[in-house]
């Protein structure tokens, strides 16, 4: 079983009457990543400032390694974390920004100056220690920026959406590097970001966070394949949300626009006639490809956008709209707006939400 | 677009002139002390004269050591109002607007007031008292010039992210101050110094009130008595102040760049 580091326990903080931050609960694991997911305002940051020690909880506690730390200064934590902008001390060139922790921690000389040197080989960066950070480029600076957060071998690694400032590529393959780094050095580490392809592709566990509660705690497979609120389903991922009218509760059958699907969890819950939100994923979708036991819709090509490797296709039923997705393929052109469609997808694909509204 | 370049350089010209020519007249008479030819003379006496090096090395130290008090006050203050009392900004700024709106007479007269021999800080007992005095009332006088400088180089670093990232390394406050913010304005405060210390050597009120041999007052005694010497003497002040100013924009080259390249 997993090594409990890092608990919140009730965790409650509001601004000037406002709360942010509704109770939270949550655990976090020796070595593990795990991302707030959520979007701006939803209270991931003021979390991660709390754990930080910049902002003091209203109420709750945060407890590391058995300990509340609630109380104690930022200076006081052992904690390492990196800010979206970068937050490089200007005075100071590479190799004074990666020692300043170890300097402030009254590490000798030499001993600093061959850590200093092991973080930049750690980030890719030997040899820049006499730059500035004028001198980089976003990317690199936010690497120096984490490899002065993992200078003083902190217990815990915080980062507060260190990619959004970058651009897309660099962002991509500085998120591998991230979690690569992560990885070898085995540190507990919370990350916050809106961006859902980042909270997919680097996290353990990924925190859904929505007006100052979380909505979801689970891998990244389970929150993009059984998201448990409509928030999580429509904000993790692209998600078609349509009305669905039950008409056999015990055999899980149910009507879009008329047209009768079957879905594989039921909707015991439910008497007939009732009316329920429905969400299918794009890529679940197969178009014109009717195979027995998958459901199917009719409907009309409304619109085609093409996304590079993947073609996204809105199709009409009679009120509701569909979107799907499918591969490019050079030799197979996309279908033409207008054009008559078959819609087919696996019962286990059909998610009934909550009715609860988003 | 070539008429309005036309105009921008007529106005350009004219307003040259009319700061210009006062200092080119000023510095001819300067070097007219001898019948029928230029000379350096007038230069030559004031430099000789013993009150000159006396009454400016007075002020001179008098100005740093009010930098140095100045610097000491403003740089703190003008760092917690920005990071943890921005509402204050507004009263902090009237407050430090003050000594523009009171005369120097009114302030000289209220410390003399405050710190003579009947009061709890008998500072005009004393020259070492009086010249704290003095000190202190050119670091007000020169409060609105610091703290504007100050509060300008603070604007164009992130503090509070700043403050942040070197808090988490294990940082306190006197660290922070002194190991990164101090750094990054370096400019500002140098401007601001530069700027007090214009103002201290030049100042008149209230050295010449509170009995103190400051440059200010030689060069009153001299304008009083002497036809080109204070010519001469306003010239070197012109000169001083532009050193000063030349200085600032030399150390800006030098100071750490803040903006990234992203």
């Amino acid at each position: 079983m997993a090594e409990e580091f890092l608990r919140i326990e009730n965790l409650v903080k509001a601004f000037n009457g406002n709360t942010v931050v509704k109770g939270a609960n949550l655990t976090f694991n020796k070595g593990e990543f795990v991302t707030l997911l959520g979007p701006s305002g939803c209270g991931k940051t003021t979390i991660l400032r709390m754990v930080a020690g910049f902002e003091r909880p209203t109420s709750g506690s945060i407890i590391v390694d058995g300990k509340d730390i609630s109380g104690l200064p930022p200076n006081q934590r052992k904690i390492g974390m990196v800010f979206q902008a970068y937050a490089l001390f200007p005075n100071m060139n590479v190799e004074g920004n990666v020692g300043f922790g170890l300097k402030i921690a009254g590490m000798p000389a030499e001993e600093r100056s061959a850590r200093v040197e092991e973080m930049l080989k750690l980030i890719g960066l030997s040899g820049f220690g006499k730059r500035f950070p004028f001198e980089m480029s976003g990317g690199q600076q936010q690497r120096v920026a984490l490899a002065r957060a993992l200078a003083p071998k902190p217990r815990m690694l915080l980062l507060d959406e260190p990619l959004s400032a970058l651009d897309a590529k660099i962002r991509v393959s500085l998120r591998q590097e991230i979690r690569a780094i992560q990885r070898e050095l085995g540190i507990t580490t919370i990350f916050v970001t809106h961006d859902q392809e980042e909270a997919l592709s680097m996290s353990d566990r990924v925190v859904v966070m929505n007006a100052g509660n979380i909505e979801q705690v689970g891998t990244p497979f389970e929150i993009y394949n059984q998201p448990r609120t409509r928030f999580v389903a429509s904000f993790v991922g692209t998600l078609n949300i349509l009305s669905g009218t039950v008409t056999n509760p015990a055999d899980g059958k149910v009507t879009v626009d008329g047209q009768e699907i079957v879905t594989a969890r039921g909707v015991s819950d439910a008497i007939a006639g009732d009316v329920r939100p429905i969400a299918l994923r794009p890529e679940a979708i197969l178009l014109n490809d009717v195979i027995e036991g998958r459901n199917r819709l009719s409907g009309r090509i409304d619109e085609v956008n093409f996304l590079g490797s993947i073609v996204r296709i809105r199709v009409r039923l009679a009120e509701s709209a569909v979107s799907l997705d499918t591969f490019n393929s050079p030799n197979n052109p996309p279908p033409a707006p207008g054009q008559q469609v078959t819609l087919s997808f696996l019962p286990e694909d059909v998610l009934i939400l909550d009715i609860t509204p988003a | 677009m070539k008429q309005s370049r036309f105009w921008s350089w007529v106005i350009f010209v004219i307003g040259a002139l009319y700061f210009l020519l006062p200092l080119v007249a000023t510095f001819q008479f300067s070097l007219s002390i001898r019948r029928d030819t230029l000379s350096w003379d007038a230069y030559t006496n004031v430099f000789q004269t013993p009150a000159f090096q006396q009454t400016f090395g007075f002020s001179l130290i008098v100005g740093v050591a009010a930098v140095v008090v100045g610097v000491l006050i403003v740089v703190p203050a003008a760092y917690f109002v920005r990071l943890r009392a921005p509402q204050l900004r507004p009263i902090i700024e009237f407050v430090t607007l003050l000594p523009l709106i009171i005369p120097p007479i009114i302030l000289v007269f209220g410390y003399i007031r405050m710190y003579s021999s009947s009061s709890w800080i008998p500072l005009t007992d004393s020259t070492i008292g009086t010249n704290i005095l003095l000190t202190l009332a050119y670091v007000a006088l020169a409060m609105p010039y610091m703290y504007r400088a100050v509060d300008t180089g603070l604007r164009t670093i992130d503090v509070q992210t700043l403050t942040e990232a070197a808090n988490i390394l294990g940082a306190h406050t006197g660290t922070i101050l002194l190991r990164i913010i101090f750094p990054n304005i370096i400019v500002a405060v140098l401007s601001g110094a530069f700027l007090t210390l214009a103002i201290v050597i030049g100042e008149f009120t209230i050295a010449s009130l509170l009995n103190r041999p400051a440059f200010g007052v030689y060069m009153q005694n001299v304008g009083a008595n002497r036809a080109y010497e204070p010519a001469a003497l306003a010239v070197i002040s012109f000169v001083i102040t532009w050193v000063a100013m030349g200085m600032i924009q030399l150390l800006a080259r030098f100071a750490p760049r803040t903006a990234a390249r992203s």
